[in-house]
């Protein structure tokens, strides 16, 4: 990365709140606050992780940065331009230039088309290659680029193992050379042998097409190899954020600590000497957040009359992570419970 | 030494379907110790979950062939009857699923659910007093106000808590023994810690045996004192677990190992992973099942089909044609983030063949 890095979309006071509807009249009643209030930059060329548990958000922030959902409220900037507000047809042009990979290639392909035509779709829907003989010579070499055989061309997705499947959705996602894709979990349905084929893919596709990747998953592992920065997110709102090695070395926030200290580490002896720290209790309900610092009544650092009343701002930290919190952890406290404290 | 709770004896389990003969389980032999964890480690189709639930009589359909020996407690449970499984399954023997919601009916009250597990072997149990040992049981397995949530149906708990709800389900019964399948993978990484710290506590205080079933190297790590790796419905590698992440001998275990990111190695390590993908069930490949993916593959190795045999630590077993020392030089290298290929040329693959090549019974 360059020293000035080159902003590509910047998001500010992003908010989605799914309004919740009872009764004869259907009313809003309430609303789950999906996304609450998120601030970040996306820098050209890198790989931007969102980390957190089921129902944290990170699939809906990237689904509104990818605008298949209008946020409640906030701004994406895509090159200096806010795109929060645009119409379905002013987002078109658009559309070329962010793609997604989804998590399920089996639900996410048309099991009635041919991989062949869903890798050709994107040519026909943006009128790019209208040409058949062309567009089905510019499928193959895509084939080819992504590891998979272009006399394969006509079968249907049913014929592919997963991880072919998986390719499929790359090929389809980088067709138009698009400048960012989402990918929202796109190795968790996979074997963990065929997980590191479809990590290495990406990993070179971006060396060799300068993409920027927004990566989504819930596997801290994964998202330690993969990503150069890693935003963590906790109902709904991002908790800590740094260069994968600040935030993996020293994590400041206490729940980035305990979802490290989680993580089963594969070598039995290192798995005797580590003092895990085990969260107590589920995350609480997005529809009614706990006030201030919505971790304090999981935390173990937390402190009455503080961490209940003042809201903590994301500022940097000792170490140079990002964090909001009034107490972050300190050196000796990772250094016992987080395995990558010492790697 | 005593007999062990649990030995399986070349257990094979053949369907019959549309497509042909899927020789899920062919010739698995383990034993578990009483109070003792077993991790069985494999990917999709790898046979491990069929291999358990065979087990616990669950794979008793029209089309399946089983043959080999299961024998639990001194009883042949493969020569059971229909009747005698139901006194064991639940009882003896329980079991907890990946999913906890599709495990638990949505019109009861875990209450009444756990209540039934009770008296179906216990019935001479009041249902006051098979309520009395439900509560006990939430309590045991951290759910809070134990009382109260007795009376609450499945939906009312999230995720985690149904996990423990089911695990309190299979430990009702007081089992001697506790197949996990997956129990984990459906969950968060923060709930995930919760349940395997669970199921080691209730290990040690209640003495049960566990068989661990999953694809994931890092849980086996924290729950299990011995592990198998199966592939293609046969156990490749088996010890202890110590000896098996630390000084592994079958070229599968390895790509396992190297494929996975993990947070205690440097981050820019290079993953390397298996070529290929499992083979099928139906048209098994002669000789080595896992030769079309192995990097150090000889001729011979695709003719002959190599058997469990002595490898190098205490209960070390390994079906691996490649000579030991062999193994050993690859696995030191590959150890060190050398690639597969580079390790081939340093160390060079001997035609000669390990312990595993069965003199006489090489298969046509």
């Amino acid at each position: 990365m360059s020293a000035t890095p080159d902003t590509l979309l910047q998001v500010r006071g992003l908010y989605k709140h799914f309004p919740i509807r009872a009764g004869l009249l259907q009313r809003q009643v309430g609303a789950v606050k999906a996304v609450d209030g998120v601030d970040f930059d996306v820098y050209r060329g890198e790989t931007l992780g969102l980390v957190g548990e089921s129902g944290c958000g990170k699939s809906t922030t990237a689904r509104l940065v990818t605008r298949l959902l209008d946020p409640t409220a906030g701004t994406i900037s895509w090159e200096g331009n806010d795109i929060a507000n645009l119409s379905r047809s002013e987002l078109k042009p658009l559309r070329r230039e962010m793609q997604m990979i989804f998590q399920d290639p089996y639900s996410s392909l048309n099991p009635r088309k041919t991989v062949g035509t869903i890798i050709g779709e994107p040519f026909i829907i943006h009128g790019v290659e209208p040409d058949e003989g062309k567009r089905k010579k510019r499928v193959q070499e895509l084939m080819e680029q992504v590891g998979l055989n272009p006399e394969h061309y006509n079968r249907l997705p049913h014929q592919f193992s997963g991880g072919q499947r998986q390719r499929i959705g790359v090929a389809r996602a980088i067709a138009l050379k698009p400048k960012l894709i989402v990918a929202d979990e796109p190795v968790s349905a996979l074997d963990v042998s065929i997980q590191a084929q479809i990590l290495n893919l990406l990993r070179d596709l971006q060396r060799e097409l300068g993409l920027t990747i927004i990566f989504i998953a819930h596997d801290l592992s994964v998202v330690r190899h993969t990503c150069d920065r890693v935003a963590v997110m906790y109902l709904g709102r991002i908790v800590e954020m740094a260069p994968s090695d600040l935030l993996y070395g020293h994590p400041r926030h206490p729940y980035t600590g305990a979802l490290l200290s989680a993580v089963p580490v594969p070598d039995p002896r290192l798995a005797r000497n580590k003092t895990r720290q085990v969260l107590t209790g589920d995350v609480p309900s997005p529809t009614n957040p706990p006030n201030a610092c919505r971790f304090h009544t999981r935390c173990p650092k937390f402190v009455q009359g503080t961490c209940d009343v003042v809201d903590p701002p994301l500022e940097p930290k000792e170490g140079g992570n990002v964090a909001a919190c009034h107490f972050p952890l300190s050196d000796e406290e990772i250094a016992s419970r987080v395995p990558t404290a010492a790697a | 030494m005593s007999e062990p709770l649990l030995q399986v004896e070349d257990l094979r389990v053949h369907f019959d379907t549309e497509d042909g003969l899927v020789k899920a389980v062919d010739g698995v032999s383990y034993t578990v110790g009483a109070g003792q964890a077993l991790g069985i480690v494999g990917e999709s189709g790898s046979g491990k979950s069929v291999s358990s639930m065979t087990v616990m009589g669950l794979t008793r359909a029209s089309n399946a062939h089983i043959s080999g020996r299961v024998v639990f407690d001194g009883k042949d449970l493969l020569a059971a009857t229909d009747e005698e499984m139901r006194a064991i399954r639940g009882g003896q023997i329980a079991m907890i699923f990946q999913d906890p919601l599709s495990s638990l009916h949505p019109f009861y009250k875990i209450g009444d659910q756990l209540i039934e597990a009770r008296r179906v072997h216990h019935h001479e149990e009041s249902k006051a007093q098979a309520r009395d040992r439900a509560i006990e049981m939430l309590s045991l397995v951290g759910i809070p106000d134990p009382r109260s949530r007795v009376d609450s149906y499945p939906h009312e708990f999230s995720g985690g808590m149904r996990q423990r709800v089911m695990t309190a389900m299979a430990l009702i019964n007081d089992p001697k023994l506790l197949i996990a399948d997956e129990p984990t993978t459906a969950l968060d990484v923060t709930v995930q810690a919760q349940i395997l710290d669970l199921i080691m506590k209730l290990q040690h205080e209640l003495d049960t045996a566990v068989v661990m079933i999953t694809h994931d190297l890092g849980v086996v790590a924290e729950v299990a004192e011995e592990i198998a790796v199966m592939y293609a419905g046969r156990i490749v590698e088996k010890g202890l677990a110590d000896t098996i992440f630390a000084e592994p001998e079958h070229p599968y275990t390895w790509g396992l190992l190297n494929s996975i990111p993990r947070l205690d190695t440097p981050r820019d390590q290079e993953l390397v992973p298996i070529p290929g993908r499992p083979p099928s069930l139906i048209t098994r490949p002669p000789g080595c099942s896992f030769a079309p993916r192995c990097p150090y593959v000889r001729e011979s190795h695709r003719r002959i089909d190599p058997v469990l045999a002595d490898a190098e630590g205490p209960g070390h077993l390994v079906a691996c044609l490649l000579p030991k020392p062999t193994r050993r030089a690859l696995w030191s290298k590959l150890r060190d983030g050398v690639q597969p290929e580079e390790a081939k040329q340093a160390v060079g693959i001997p035609e000669t063949l390990s312990a595993s090549a069965p003199e006489q019974e090489v298969k046509a």
